[in-house]
């Protein structure tokens, strides 16, 4: 050989220096868009508490199983018709030298959104965080109430 | 190397003696257990059972945990229904180093922690050399 050429790895292996490119698009594809969505998506984010929705003549109720957390650390927002609850959970005894046996407990950000059938009154909502048990009363908007019509005759 | 506790079982069927009919449905709580120096320290998830509804029995060397929930249904007509309406049980078999003596527990928003301490004599113990 009387020219020394410099060595690029990829130029040995003609053609696979494209697989590279479709490896850095893949690790792009997962990178911001799946984080993202795995934040706002109950679906992909793991784990969401269990709701229970009822509804009467004057109220809906939302019964969620949050337990272990502080009443300040449970968000509560209703914005247009849709209520989302989420807060973190937190590992409570954290100690250095603890040997772990069981981890089932969930601990992390949770998020969960659902929509109201009815629009609300937002100033007379009530919340209670109870035994582990968050009770949200939601009295409807007046034009949402069921409304006797009464029938005349004549 | 101790094994804790060791087997536990999961959802189980179990029929309570003074009324025939049906067996009553479990679901089992989650939970957390560590070992530390002092004992081990066990916390299970129980939403909907205060202090009133649970019970912790010892026979040998199981502990069973069995949570009943008091809370009433809401009013209304069901639009979603996704929270379990079972009562919890668990039950464990526990290190015979436990001192079953020293068992504690406490209930707080849900949250069973139980603290089950190691017998004295089985505590790791410094031998001092002349």
């Amino acid at each position: 050989m009387n020219s020394i050429m410099r060595w690029t790895p990829s130029a040995r292996w003609v053609g696979l220096e494209r697989l590279n490119d479709l490896r850095n698009e893949i690790d792009r594809l997962f990178e911001a868009p799946f984080a993202d969505l795995a934040r706002v998506s109950p679906l992909l984010s793991g784990w969401t508490p269990a709701l229970d929705m009822h509804e009467d003549r004057d109220n809906i109720y939302v019964r969620v199983e949050l337990p272990g957390m502080k009443r300040e650390e449970i968000d509560l927002q209703l914005h247009d018709h849709t209520l989302t609850i989420s807060g973190e959970r937190r590992a409570e005894n954290k100690e250095e030298d603890a040997e772990v046996y069981r981890a089932e407990r969930y601990v992390g950000r949770f998020q969960r959104s659902v929509q109201l059938p009815r629009p609300v009154d937002v100033a007379k909502v009530k919340a209670q965080y109870r035994d582990g048990i968050l009770t949200v009363t939601l009295p409807k908007a007046e034009e949402a109430k069921p409304k006797q019509i009464e029938v005349k005759v004549g | 190397m101790k094994s804790a506790l060791q087997k536990e079982n999961r959802s189980t069927t179990a029929s309570v003696n003074e009324t025939p009919a049906k067996p009553q449905e479990y679901v089992a709580p989650e939970v957390n257990i560590f070992e530390n120096k002092e004992g081990y320290v066990l916390e299970a998830e129980m939403p909907g059972v205060n202090k009133d509804g649970l019970e912790l029995m010892l026979e040998d060397d199981e502990l069973t945990i069995i949570g009943r929930r008091h809370s009433e249904p809401l009013p209304g007509d069901v639009l979603f229904c996704e929270c379990p309406k079972a009562d919890y049980r668990r039950v464990f078999t526990l290190d015979p180093a436990i001192d079953k003596s020293r068992i504690s527990a406490k209930m707080e928003q849900g949250i069973l922690t139980v603290s089950l301490p190691k017998s004295e004599k089985v505590k790791p113990r410094k031998i001092v050399v002349d």
